[in-house]
């Protein structure tokens, strides 16, 4: 390092955030004491158009090679003063935020002086490693305009058909002979009660009129390599083929748990699922039922799936309303233990169905929806406890359908392990965050879409499909990705090509190759999230952190033990 | 590539913003008040995970205010529209903030020393703000605002003192509003939701007895930034309480009020009792339901946790009165009990209603001047609830959010996203 250090550092009051229970005229003086330390400053408000243009004022003037602001905190404002530094044409990452707010004086506040003496404790640390900061330039990757949509349900559909509208090229790589999924199996639509059958064509018929959409049936991914901007995939099944592509959407779909050995249904003929009953619906095969029991969540809710399947309350209010249309004389009732009927309009339509002359009962949470199910003369009986009447009460009935939950599809594991996305304890894909990130997955340029990510219905499939089409035609219409430099720098001497690293990270940024024949872990920046996890695993000392490398943090450590 | 104009800056405002701006193409965001961030910048924790909310949104706020492809136009109105999809004329007006918000540096000076006090409503009315205020520490952008209802220079020509006090130079008594134009190919409109206010449910006594509250004050109330810093206190002697009651479904899934279900409430109440516990943890929490709305990715888990681990029992019943002790002011609730079928109490020392959320105040207003429809509740009204599910009914115009119908904030991001997908195919 031959040019000599020259480090400016701007303390801000943050109006009397920092100023009220800081000594900042304190910290300012003892900061000019620090090795190498040439301007410092006090701003009333560091981010402020003044404080930026005084940072990149001293920058010039005093030809600063490193900068340090302690101010309020990095999640909000390191962008801002990174940007002020290479306005003023300093690599940005020369800059090193010191928070002396969030971390200082709002949890001090009782405290003033030790407030102070905290400050310069950390406005130290903080110059240390300025003083080890090397300039690093941000990557930039280019990314192919093609996605990859594995699935052709209604979601891989939808998401397809937006991702060709906004320009780009997709594939659907599809299982079975035939795109649909699930919808193939439905008889009609709640909410709007249409054919599901004629839904199904119109969004088929979309899908052929659509050039940008290529179409593998009975075909199957085979491998995915490569990351964000650049996934390598191959093909195999009735059309194999190997693509480019630069994002990837999952879409892959749920199936209805088979309620074995429940409600005798393996053995009562007139105990069906509500899938077989679709499938009766559609077949026309409807019988001279005078009495029809649903029962909702059998295996879901309890012991073998624990959660809620979110569909099947509307879906039974549904077929319920159609068997009433059906047979105007049969009695239909619907046992459940809290109905699901959630916002508008499912609200308004099983109000309809109350006013139709549906039977709702509720029973309680605690117990089986149904206590038992048996046959008598002939005839269903359903038996539960009724809680308004507070006693066992027994239905005859000609026929009893059980609604089930959607489970997630046995491919699940596999995609999972495929593309290294993680599954959630319920089976189901894990997004990135809950609330803000809720159909990409953690590593970039991979989303998710449908009844893989959830149990959801026509509607919700259809808006989380373009909502993953979105997401994933940022980086495609951009043309490329910028990834954060601070990426592992791998000292080949001392690895020991062991893949603890590979192992521990979580966004598969990390693999062994054979170099002059050994194996040793190579990092791939596009992929890398700079987590450190790597880094913090590696036994042997193999891994530094670019940005945090181990100079720079005992730097910093042994600052504040001085 | 041609722009987009987003009306309303919530959560799902900002997430289609983003989506938007990232790809490249250019926003205006449109808020009518003087900070982005909706409701969820007002709330304390948010369920499902049970993460501060304020802390997960600051980021995204910010994010979008200095996305070099986003121009946040806060304090600001949609007048008027001409044209159609992939050419709209709009017509926007900025209020006059009587802050240049160029010198304002949000230093908080003069709020201090303002002599004119206004009920905060953004503390759901709790306590009080200045004529000259943000609306919460993290407003953004973080610049001052003169409300010209109150201001007693505006008003009567007396004070001034903020524009003696303020070391920016920022105060300007004379600043006008602005009518300005903007072209766009495309509209979101993200308007959000506003709270039916409990007081015609009179069994409740929401507005007579001290310790009943809606279930959106006690967000304010246990979050540290607001009016109590987060201490729950009941009254009349300040004590903290160790027993509080939820009740579920007041005014929604009700014929003669608001017939839809609210569709995050009961995990709303499920998320408070939680955090009422975390803060005390010895205290227990009772939930009266209809039907616990727990259909959404791990709600259903999450419910039976507050049983298991924070002392919540759940109730499914509908109370049918509360009565206020004169004395200790507690309140006893009244119920048919399930098991037994008898009516029986419940003495509580704070009652929370979640109460209906409703359509944005002014979204009839905005569906006239965009030329769209509102459903038979208000809410604004989508093409085809199957197959379009993010179009309104003039092309070119999209819906994100809870002004299509109550729904929590992971489904509003969802559709944000949904929106801009759809919007970037006329822009982009
Ligand atoms: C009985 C029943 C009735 C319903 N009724 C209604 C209703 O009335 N209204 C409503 O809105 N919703 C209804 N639904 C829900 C609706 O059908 C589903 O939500 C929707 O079809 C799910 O779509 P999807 O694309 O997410 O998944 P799916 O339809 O499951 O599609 C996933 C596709 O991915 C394919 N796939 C799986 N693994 C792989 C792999 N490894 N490689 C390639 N392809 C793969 C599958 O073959 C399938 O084609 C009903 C569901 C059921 C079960
Ligand atoms: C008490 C309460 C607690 C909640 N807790 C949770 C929770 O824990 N977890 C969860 O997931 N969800 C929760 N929610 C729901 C959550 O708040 C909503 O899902 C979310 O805020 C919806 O975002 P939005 O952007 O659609 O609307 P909003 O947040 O309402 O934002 C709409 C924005 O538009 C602006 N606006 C309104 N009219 C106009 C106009 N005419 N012109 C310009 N701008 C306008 C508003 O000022 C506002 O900034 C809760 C809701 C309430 C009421
Ligand atoms: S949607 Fe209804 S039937 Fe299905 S699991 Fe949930 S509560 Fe049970
Ligand atoms: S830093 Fe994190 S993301 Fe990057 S390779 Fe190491 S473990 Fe993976
Ligand atoms: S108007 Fe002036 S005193 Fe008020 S916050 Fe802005 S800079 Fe501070
Ligand atoms: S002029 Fe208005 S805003 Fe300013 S201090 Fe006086 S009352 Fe408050
Ligand atoms: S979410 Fe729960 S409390 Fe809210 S309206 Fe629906 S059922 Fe009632």
């Amino acid at each position: 390092m031959a040019e000599k250090l020259r480090i400016g550092v701007f303390v801000c009051d943050c109006g009397t955030n920092i100023a009220g229970f800081v000594n900042v005229p304190e910290v300012c003086e003892y900061a000019k004491t620090l090795p190498d330390v040439v301007y410092v400053k006090e701003n009333m408000y560091t981010c402020s158009n003044a404080g930026i243009q005084e940072i990149m004022d001293a920058i010039k003037e005093y030809k600063l090679n490193r900068v340090v602001v302690a101010s309020c905190t990095p999640r909000t404002h390191e962008p801002l003063f990174r940007k002020a530094c290479e306005d003023a044409g300093l690599n940005k990452f020369l800059f090193e935020f010191v928070n002396i707010r969030d971390q200082c004086s709002w949890v001090h506040q009782k405290e003033k002086e030790d407030a102070t003496e905290k400050a310069k404790d950390l406005v130290r640390m903080g110059v240390a490693k300025a003083r080890l900061l090397e300039p690093l330039e941000e990557i930039k990757i280019p990314v192919e305009r093609k996605a990859l949509v594995i699935g052709g349900g209604v979601a891989g559909i939808t998401s397809a058909l937006s991702l060709a509208k906004q320009g780009f090229e997709v594939y659907i790589v599809e299982k079975e002979n035939k795109l649909g999924g699930l919808l193939n199996h439905v008889h009609s639509l709640y909410p709007s009660n249409i054919d599901a059958n004629e839904f199904l064509n119109e969004l088929l018929e979309k899908v052929k009129k659509e050039k940008k959409i290529h179409v593998f049936l009975e075909s199957e991914v085979e491998s995915v390599e490569g990351y964000i901007g650049n996934f390598n995939v191959k093909i195999k099944g009735k059309k194999k083929g190997e693509i480019k592509v630069g994002t990837i959407i999952v879409a892959i779909g749920a199936k209805p748990y088979e309620p074995m050995y429940m409600y005798n249904y393996d053995e009562y003929e007139n105990v069906i699922t509500q899938f077989e009953l679709e499938n009766l619906l559609k077949e026309n095969k409807i019988g001279k039922w005078k009495k029809i029991v649903f029962i909702q969540c059998v295996g879901g809710r309890g012991e073998r799936v624990r959660y809620c399947s979110r569909i099947c309350c509307m879906n039974s209010i549904k077929n319920a309303r159609l068997l009433k249309k059906l047979l105007p004389e049969s009695q239909i009732y619907i046992i459940h233990k809290g109905l699901q009927t959630y916002g508008t309009v499912y609200e308004d339509y099983c109000r309809k169905a109350r006013e139709e002359g549906i039977r709702f009962v509720r029973v309680r949470d605690a117990v089986p929806t149904v206590s038992s199910l048996e046959k008598k003369d002939g005839k269903l009986v359903v038996g539960f406890y009724h809680p308004g009447l507070r006693r066992k009460i027994e239905l005859d009935a000609d026929l009893v359908v059980l609604s089930t939950p959607l489970i997630q599809r046995e491919d699940a594991k596999k995609i999972s392990q495929m593309l290294k996305v993680p599954l959630g304890q319920d089976g189901f894909f894990f997004e990135a965050h809950v609330k803000l990130r809720p159909v990409d997955f953690a590593t970039d340029g991979i989303y998710m879409a449908g009844s893989c990510r959830a149990p959801a219905d026509i509607n919700e499939c259809i808006v989380q499909a373009v909502a993953a089409a979105s997401r994933a035609a940022i980086p495609m219409a951009k043309g490329y990705v910028k990834a954060e430099p601070y990426t592992p720098v791998i000292d080949e001497e001392k690895c020991m090509g062991c893949g603890v690293c590979v192992e521990v990270c979580p966004y598969g940024a990390m693999r062994l190759v054979e170099k002059d024949g050994r194996k040793v872990a190579e990092n791939v920046p596009a992929a890398c999230k700079g987590c450190g996890a790597c880094g913090s695993s590696c036994i042997h000392k193999a891994i530094n952190m670019r940005h945090f490398k181990d100079e720079q943090i005992m730097a910093q450590i042994e600052e504040a033990i001085e | 590539m041609k722009d987009v104009l987003i009306i309303g800056g919530g959560v799902a405002g900002i997430q289609a913003a983003l989506d938007l701006a990232d790809r490249g193409i250019h926003v205006y965001l449109v808020e009518k008040e003087p900070s982005i961030g909706g409701r969820m910048a007002l709330l304390d924790k948010t369920m499902s995970t049970n993460d501060c909310s304020i802390c997960i949104l600051a980021p995204k706020m910010n994010e979008c205010f200095s996305h070099p492809n986003v121009d946040v136009l806060e304090y600001s109105e949609v007048i008027g529209l001409e044209g159609r999809a992939g050419d709209f004329k709009v017509k926007v007006k900025r209020k006059a903030k009587y802050v240049d918000a160029t010198k304002c540096t949000g230093c908080g000076d003069c709020m201090e020393k303002c002599p004119t006090e206004v009920p905060n409503e953004y503390n759901s009315y709790l306590d009080k703000r200045k004529a000259i205020f943000l609306p919460f520490p993290q407003a953004v952008p973080r610049k001052a605002t003169i409300d010209d209802r109150y201001c007693l220079k505006l008003t009567k020509n007396r004070c001034g003192l903020c524009e003696k006090i303020c070391k920016a130079g920022a105060i300007d008594y004379n600043q006008k509003d602005q009518i300005i134009e903007l072209n766009v190919a495309a509209i979101i409109v993200a308007v959000g939701l506003s709270l039916y206010e409990p007081r015609d449910l009179y069994e409740y006594g929401y507005g007579k007895y001290d310790n009943v509250h809606t279930w959106m004050e006690y967000e304010r109330l246990i979050n540290a930034a607001g009016p109590t810093h987060g201490h729950l206190k009941c009254s009349p002697d300040g004590r903290r309480p160790k027993k509080i009651a939820f009740i579920q479904c007041v005014g929604s899934r009700d014929v003669k009020r608001c017939p839809w279900c609210s569709s995050v409430c009961c995990m709303v109440s499920i998320k408070s009792a939680m955090l009422a516990n975390e803060h005390y943890n010895d205290l227990e929490s009772y939930i009266f339901y209809s039907d616990l709305r727990v259909f959404s990715k791990r709600f259903y888990e999450y419910s039976k946790r507050g049983e298991r681990d924070y002392k919540i029992t759940y109730i499914h019943a509908r109370p049918g009165e509360i009565k206020e002790d004169k004395r200790t002011k507690n309140l006893i609730i009244y119920y048919e009990d399930e098991k037994e079928g008898k009516v029986k109490e419940l003495e509580v020392e704070m009652v929370i209603l979640a109460t209906p959320i409703m359509p944005a105040k002014d979204t009839k207003k905005i569906a006239n001047v965009l030329g769209i429809e509102t459903d038979e509740h208000g809410f604004i009204k989508t093409v085809d609830f199957l197959k379009y599910p993010v179009e309104t009914t003039k092309p070119g115009i999209f819906v994100a959010g809870c002004c299509e119908r109550p729904k929590d904030i992971t489904e509003s991001v969802i559709q944000a996203s949904a929106a801009a997908a759809k919007a970037a195919e006329l822009a982009g």
